[in-house]
């Protein structure tokens, strides 16, 4: 039949018209069914990449008539996927559709990266995503869609709706799967009772032979449905050439079905259809526990991802319109009406509420917002209207950054979950060994089969991910996102933290702490002075002298920047600025050293006052250090403030190792020289200026304060202000850690205490069955744990009836 | 009485791809898409039921 019918070389329909589309491939004319698979393969084999035909393990797609993708070059639409990365650059996530196997991956990441005009191409072989940035002087997204259909597949931008349809249509063929395997297995294990009870002539051999064919029968669908991912993945392993996690089992199965098979036809031996089908219920029970871990630890980026809101009510004027969410643009302005959420990123215009972050944030109260502070999309107005001007759309609003720092995180594999995968890997070659010579050595088929079931190298396998998975989605969820995969591993193992003082302990806002006074005015009437020359002015300085009453109408207002103001006040002109700066006004060199943090006050008759200003302490900045000294860290304090200032704080603070002063430089050379006594370095600070240092420690954590996320260069990133996040990362990791070592311990106990024991014909194919399901869920359960919404009895109280069903909406 | 076994095993047989079938309408009616969330409609007043609740799952595809 075969021979009579050829197979097309590309996709392995059938050739129903004999030679009229050939094209050689791999050294020889090869039969194609149709035009297009003949032109892929052309396309392929000009393109340099035969050797796809021969690692390949499964025929390629049949090219297909798509519509065309120049919908994608709508910069509108580009903003719902794409995000600007330079000034000519894009960068998207594509879904590759009709991947049939890794080959299929290989292909298009080859493909993909001799295009011109792409200058980044990432593939990632589990998601079937590929991550692309490119040039748009060179090339248009539309064109590389194009490309990788021209080779018969298929990619389109990722849409998370999309994802979410097909997320759900795994989890019910998994759920359907798991009931196909529960059910035979109950029912099978009903019709083997009897033959258990069976002591000797009870049960007539017709019946006993009845009840086997009953088994077989119900066993057949278990085999045929339930076990397809278990031989699909075998078989996919065998034809590349090596051995993969699922071969043991496959073969366990398939072995074990067979005999059993040969029993009922032959009417002789023994028959296990009921440990077999209760085998694929336990194995897919823990498939399908992992599945639900998986999906419960990527829910925490669903929620960013999905609770933008669809629509927003743009002001036109003085009319509001209402328009979709993604068609707003940067400028536009935007009514927010309290209980909604934000749209997207932007600045309040008008009004005055307060917003609930703590999606982004993890920080429950809300936030007072008021004109001018900016606001970012997804966070909730609880009070009143706002009015708010748009600056950051689509994919470029904080929440998406978030998602695509978290997404390239989860992507990437640690050291960690590499080191496991080896381990599992050479496991599985060693019990597929140890199956073998069990079976030359008893003649038993059934000890090699219960070889092949009882060890568990999925245990092994799955001992880090989904640990490490749940504990970065309990991080994001207070507040803390995770962007380097193998940074928990790293805080783990910190034994100082080195702190940045500016914007990190304090808020970077100045406030007064004191008024000297120099010449005759008394301290109220310099301070209203001051604020008379500050009131216009936007520089951090002027915040410190706040709002209030100002002392006389002020003319020639004249702004000198970096160096201070000068105007006419009351008749008297008046210098408020850098001590040389005011020194130029009074006529004498300033009396004091100029301390940074100091502003001075001079008339024409001489010095009036010196106001110093001090950075805010954050209000939890003592908590953090007490906190992180009961974790067992040495904390340092380090930063480019006066070192007084810095000794004062650290004082305050109770930190023994501090230095002030200090350059980029002299921060880096400071981690440098702890690590050089062998400790593990971690490092909180601003994630902007203090990249270098941040880049040198272990682990570093960095202040993201909301905005500019994307560009952060740290392992971790606070997406508060709360630095409580910090011993909390700090716990959740050593948690994460111990977690792991309890499962690689468990997993590593249990095979090598069942491996001899089913070696030596202990165990039996029912017990091996039971130990085999048991060793995984107890690996994903004891990794769920810490995924668990623990301690947190604030939120249940917050939370009404309606609002907590608005969040469980979103869950779909 | 064993004659009896040639009828009901073949019985539950077919009683159990019965049962398939039945779980199989079920699950791709979605009914186990979601078994949060209807544990708390008993929860909601029954007027707001008419109100904000056709919207609140989207239309299945």
């Amino acid at each position: 039949m075969a021979a009579a019918v050829p197979c097309c070389f590309h996709c392995g329909a059938a050739v129903l018209e004999a030679h009229r589309w050939r094209s050689p491939v791999l050294g020889a004319e090869r039969e194609f069914c149709c035009a297009g698979c003949q032109a892929v393969a052309r396309t392929i084999v000009a393109g340099g990449f035969e050797k796809y035909y021969e690692t390949r393990s499964a025929a390629g797609p049949q090219p297909q008539d798509l519509p065309p993708a120049e919908i994608y070059d709508d910069p509108a639409a580009q903003q719902q996927f794409a995000v600007r990365t330079g000034e000519h650059r894009r960068s998207a996530t594509l879904i590759l559709d009709r991947i049939r196997c890794a080959a299929c991956l290989w292909l298009n990441e080859q493909w993909l990266r001799c295009l011109p005009g792409l200058t980044r191409v990432d593939v990632n072989y589990a998601t079937h995503r590929a991550q692309v940035e490119w040039d748009e002087r060179a090339t248009r997204l539309s064109r590389i869609l194009e490309a990788v259909r021209a080779i018969g597949y298929d990619a389109y931008p990722f849409d998370p709706q999309r994802q979410a349809g097909l997320e759900r249509a795994a989890r019910r063929a998994a759920l359907w799967r798991l009931f196909v395997a529960g059910f035979g297995a109950m029912q099978v294990m009903m019709y083997a009772i009897p033959a258990y009870l069976d002591d000797g002539g009870t049960l007539p051999p017709e019946s006993a032979q009845m009840l086997r064919w009953a088994s077989l029968v119900l066993t057949l669908p278990v085999i045929l449905f339930s076990c397809g991912p278990f031989f699909s993945a075998a078989w996919r392993d065998l034809r590349l050439r090596r051995i993969g996690l699922d071969t043991p089992i496959a073969l366990g199965i398939a072995a074990g079905f067979g005999a059993s098979v040969w029993a009922t036809l032959t009417a002789s031996g023994e028959v296990y259809f009921d440990s077999i089908s209760m085998l694929v219920f336990l194995l897919l029970g823990a498939r399908y526990a992992e599945l639900l871990a998986r999906g419960r630890a990527a829910r925490g980026l669903d929620r960013l991802s999905r609770w933008m809101p669809s629509f927003a009510l743009r002001l036109d004027g003085e009319a509001t319109e209402k328009v979709a969410a993604h068609a707003l643009a940067v400028g536009d302005r935007v009514v927010v009406p309290a209980g909604e959420r934000v749209p997207a990123d932007g600045v309040v215009e008008r009004g005055c509420s307060s917003v609930d972050e703590s999606l982004l944030t993890g920080e429950s109260a809300p936030v007072a917002k008021a004109a001018g502070a900016t606001l970012t999309g997804g966070s909730v107005n609880v009070e009143q209207p706002l009015v708010m001007r748009v600056t950051r759309v689509g994919a470029e609003t904080a929440a998406a950054s978030i998602v695509r720092l978290v997404e390239r995180a989860a992507a990437a594999k640690p050291a960690l979950v590499a080191g496991a995968d080896r381990i599992a890997h050479v496991l599985t070659y060693v019990v597929i060994g140890v199956a073998l010579l069990a079976y030359l050595g008893s003649r038993d088929p059934w000890i090699a089969v219960a070889v092949l079931v009882v060890t568990c190298p999925c245990a092994l396998a799955l001992a880090a991910p989904i640990a490490l998975t749940a504990a970065a989605a309990r991080l994001l969820e207070r507040g803390v996102a995770l962007t380097r995969s193998g940074a928990l591993e790293a805080l783990s193992r910190a034994s100082d933290i080195v702190l940045d003082k500016t914007g990190t302990l304090s808020s970077g806002k100045l406030t007064l702490a004191h008024t000297e006074v120099l010449g005759e005015l008394d301290a109220p009437g310099c301070l209203a002075l001051a604020r008379a020359l500050e009131a216009s002015s936007r520089h951090p300085i002027a915040r410190a002298f706040g709002a209030g009453a100002h002392a006389a109408p002020v003319k020639e207002l004249v702004n000198y920047p970096g160096h201070g103001v000068q105007a006419l006040v009351a008749g008297r002109r008046v210098r408020i600025g850098k001590a040389a700066f005011c020194a130029e006004l009074a006529g004498s060199p300033a009396r004091h050293d100029d301390l940074r943090s100091s502003a001075y006050l001079a008339g024409e008759s001489g010095w009036l006052a010196r106001f110093v200003l001090e950075d805010t302490l954050r209000g939890d900045a003592v908590s953090l250090v007490h906190e992180l000294r009961a974790a067992g860290l040495r904390v340092h304090l380090v930063s480019g403030d006066e070192p007084r200032a810095v000794a004062a704080l650290a004082r305050t603070l109770g930190i023994a190792s501090h230095a002030g002063g200090a350059t980029p430089q002299d921060k880096f050379a400071f981690v440098e020289r702890l690590q050089a006594e062998g400790r593990v370095v971690a490092m909180l600070g601003d994630g902007l200026n203090d990249a270098p240092v941040l880049a040198r420690a272990d682990v570093s954590i960095a202040m993201g304060g909301g905005s500019e996320i994307a560009q952060l260069r740290s392992d971790l990133v606070l997406l508060g202000e709360r630095l409580a996040a910090v011993p909390e990362a700090l716990a959740g990791a050593r948690r994460a850690m111990r977690v792991i070592r309890q499962n690689f311990g468990w997993a590593l106990a249990y095979n090598a205490l069942a491996l001899p024991a089913a070696a030596a014909g202990w165990v039996g194919p029912w017990e091996a069955a039971v130990g085999m399901a048991a060793s995984s869920f107890i690996v994903v359960l004891n990794a769920l744990r810490l995924a668990a919404r623990g301690g947190d009895p604030g939120t249940w109280k917050a939370v009404s009836t309606s609002s907590f069903l608005s969040r469980s909406r979103s869950y779909f | 009485m064993e004659s009896s076994l040639y009828l009901l095993v073949p019985l539950s047989v077919a009683l159990v791809f019965l049962i398939g079938w039945v779980f199989w309408r079920a699950l791709h009616g979605g009914q186990f898409d979601d078994l949060e969330r209807p544990g708390y409609s008993i929860l909601e007043d029954d007027d707001r039921k008419s109100g904000s609740e056709p919207d609140s799952r989207p239309p299945e595809a």
